[in-house]
């Protein structure tokens, strides 16, 4: 009896070591092989759908890896990245056109502008725009992070040293996301504006596929921004030790790391990233005030889905929601304007199935 | 002898709560010095006040004579005084070599060489340099920490309970290090729950209890006295 009490319990103890592993495997391998699994689905039986996916999950990772470094390094969920994607695209729209108020007959433009520059506009290969656009987003990258960097000793700094909690960085990033979104209106009221009017150029790609020659740039800037950030964080001394202090913020501290040098340093490469990515946004679909407020939801959850302070996640994550939205409006079961529920269907998904996302790190 | 480190009359503490309420000690070039008594006298949070993590209300550090109270981490770290926390004292997803850079951040030449130095002195470590530190077990990471605090190639050592939840067999290793770096000329200061293995391996020691000083000699008058053996090591 005794034996068999024993054996009982043994058995018990074995079963309870397997019950994480399998549920690991169900979770991490699971997700991948589903994943994958309706990602060659999309790409043959949903091709352009598949491919302007890819196009929407480029402009999210560049928002999303900006994103998931914040909260790594900061560890607070910065709501404002959506509205200050798009002020960074009205910033780009104010260099490059002048225009201020132009709701009404009485716009306000500069005397002298980017697109004065001689052709600025003219367009670069088969795009719509002209090198002016090109100056003017790397104007809004470099504003943005100076925006970020006088934000951080204005707002988020004072919080830090008064060891404020998590939810009070988020309500503050929050106030800063109205604040951007109402100057916005404030300057360039709510009517939608393109960087260029006028139909876009297409490209045919083979397989049948067209699409908006922009929308060649917007992946490719994506890729070429992706692998930079992977040489910033995996090559540098900087990045390096921007990923040590997302592990043990005390033990970079400790090591004698500057940790509010990487702090800052983090926010111009956030700033740059937005200013980028709100460009693109832009240049994507339009200049519109309310469109970087809808955009927390997928950026989010791209970056949650990633695993959240993982840089590769948030590009991984990204891809998967821009590509699962699309998807899933041309199949036919959603109205596009309700495209963005599909984020939000992976972001609870993932909460109740893999919280730490695809890359995260096990606790 | 010279001090190379020395606390006189620190009060510090969490916030309001003061933990030490006056505490002294010193640490002369060469030597190693361990820290013992119960849980609660104010161990950690003395060496964690000698560190600049904790503010220190009154008294004062000096680092070779050089007044460091309340100075920031880093400015303690290029004077030549590493710290070695007790828990997660490695950075888990940067690899081996990457956390022997960032031990390295404040350094801005020979960085090569030293690597070499403290490869040489944790071979282990030295053959996989690009394992992610989260993968290591327990051992080889209190390893890692104690390789990372040695870029900057030291003069002091503060080690938190460096054996801490370790299997017997590593505590000895940890042990031997210690006693390796230290014979490299590098002046520990030591708080352990491991009290006789620490006060062997220790040149001197301190006993604190309730935050004061409570009993101060070499390790083996320690070792043999009364009171230590009744209150410590269960004798």
């Amino acid at each position: 009896m005794a034996s068999i009490i024993v054996a009982y319990g043994r058995l018990r103890n074995q079963l309870r070591d397997y019950e994480r592993p399998a549920g690991e495997l169900l979770t991490g391998p699971g997700l991948w092989l589903l994943f994958s699994g309706l990602g060659i689905w999309a790409l043959i039986g949903e091709t352009d759908a598949f491919v302007i996916g890819v196009v929407t999950g480029s402009v999210l990772a560049l928002g999303a890896v900006g994103l998931t470094l914040i909260y790594g390094i900061l560890k607070f969920a910065h709501f404002a990245h959506g509205d200050s994607m798009m002020l960074a695209a009205y910033l780009a729209f104010f260099v490059l056109t002048g225009t201020v108020v132009g709701e009404r007959t009485d716009t306000q433009a500069l005397p002298w502008t980017l697109s004065d520059l001689p052709g600025a506009t003219e367009p670069i290969l088969d795009f719509s725009f002209g090198y002016g656009l090109l100056i003017a987003m790397v104007i809004a990258a470099a504003v943005m992070a100076a925006v970020f960097i006088v934000l951080d000793r204005l707002v988020y700094r004072p919080l830090r040293q008064r060891g404020s909690g998590i939810v009070i960085f988020a309500i503050a990033s929050l106030g800063i996301a109205i604040a951007m979104r109402s100057l916005i209106l404030i300057f360039w009221a709510s009517s939608p504006r393109f960087y260029v009017p006028g139909i876009r150029p297409t490209t045919d790609l083979p397989f049948d596929i067209r699409i908006v020659t922009d929308q060649i740039f917007i992946f490719s800037a994506a890729l070429v921004l992706a692998v930079l950030m992977y040489l910033l964080l995996f090559r540098t001394k900087l990045g390096k030790a921007m990923r040590a202090m997302a592990d043990n913020p005390e033990l970079a501290l400790v090591s004698g790391i500057n940790t509010d040098r990487v702090i800052m340093w983090t926010w111009v490469v956030g700033g740059a990233l937005v200013g980028i990515a709100g460009v693109m946004l832009a240049l994507q679909a339009q200049l519109k005030p309310e469109l970087g407020f809808i955009l927390i939801l997928p950026l989010f959850a791209a970056t949650i889905l990633g695993g959240i302070g993982s840089p590769q996640g948030a590009f991984v994550g990204a891809m998967i929601v821009g590509i699962a939205q699309e998807v899933a409006v041309t199949v036919g079961f959603l109205s596009p304007g309700y495209k963005f529920s599909v984020a939000f269907v992976i972001l609870i998904l993932i909460l109740l199935l893999r919280p730490r996302g695809l890359f995260g790190a096990k606790t | 002898m010279t001090t190379v480190l020395e606390a006189s009359q620190v009060v510090s503490g969490y916030g309001e709560v003061e933990i030490l309420h006056g505490v002294s000690l010193r640490l002369e070039r060469g030597e190693i010095v361990a820290i013992i008594g119960p849980n609660g006298a104010g161990k950690s949070t003395l060496m964690k006040a000698m560190f600049g993590l904790l503010k220190v209300k009154s008294g004062t550090v000096r680092l070779d004579g050089e007044d460091v109270t309340g100075a920031a981490p880093e400015r303690i770290v290029r004077k030549g005084l590493c710290y070695v926390p007790q828990s997660e004292n490695v950075f888990p997803s940067l690899s081996i070599q990457e956390n022997l850079e960032m031990g390295a951040f404040t350094r801005t030449d020979g960085f090569r060489q030293r690597l070499d130095e403290v490869y040489e002195l944790f071979p282990d470590l030295a053959q996989r340099p690009q394992l992610r530190a989260g993968k290591l077990s327990g051992g080889q990471r209190q390893m890692l920490a104690l390789a990372r605090a040695l870029m900057l190639d030291p003069k002091v050592l503060l080690l938190d309970e460096p054996t801490a939840s370790l299997a017997p067999k590593m505590v000895g290793d940890i042990f031997d290090k210690i006693r390796n770096i230290n014979q490299s000329g590098v002046a520990i200061l030591i708080v352990e729950q491991n009290a006789k293995e620490a006060l062997s391996v220790g040149h001197r020691g301190y006993v604190l209890a309730m935050g004061h000083n409570r009993l101060e000699g070499t390790g083996q008058e320690l070792l043999a006295s009364e009171e230590v053996g009744k209150l410590y090591l269960g004798a």
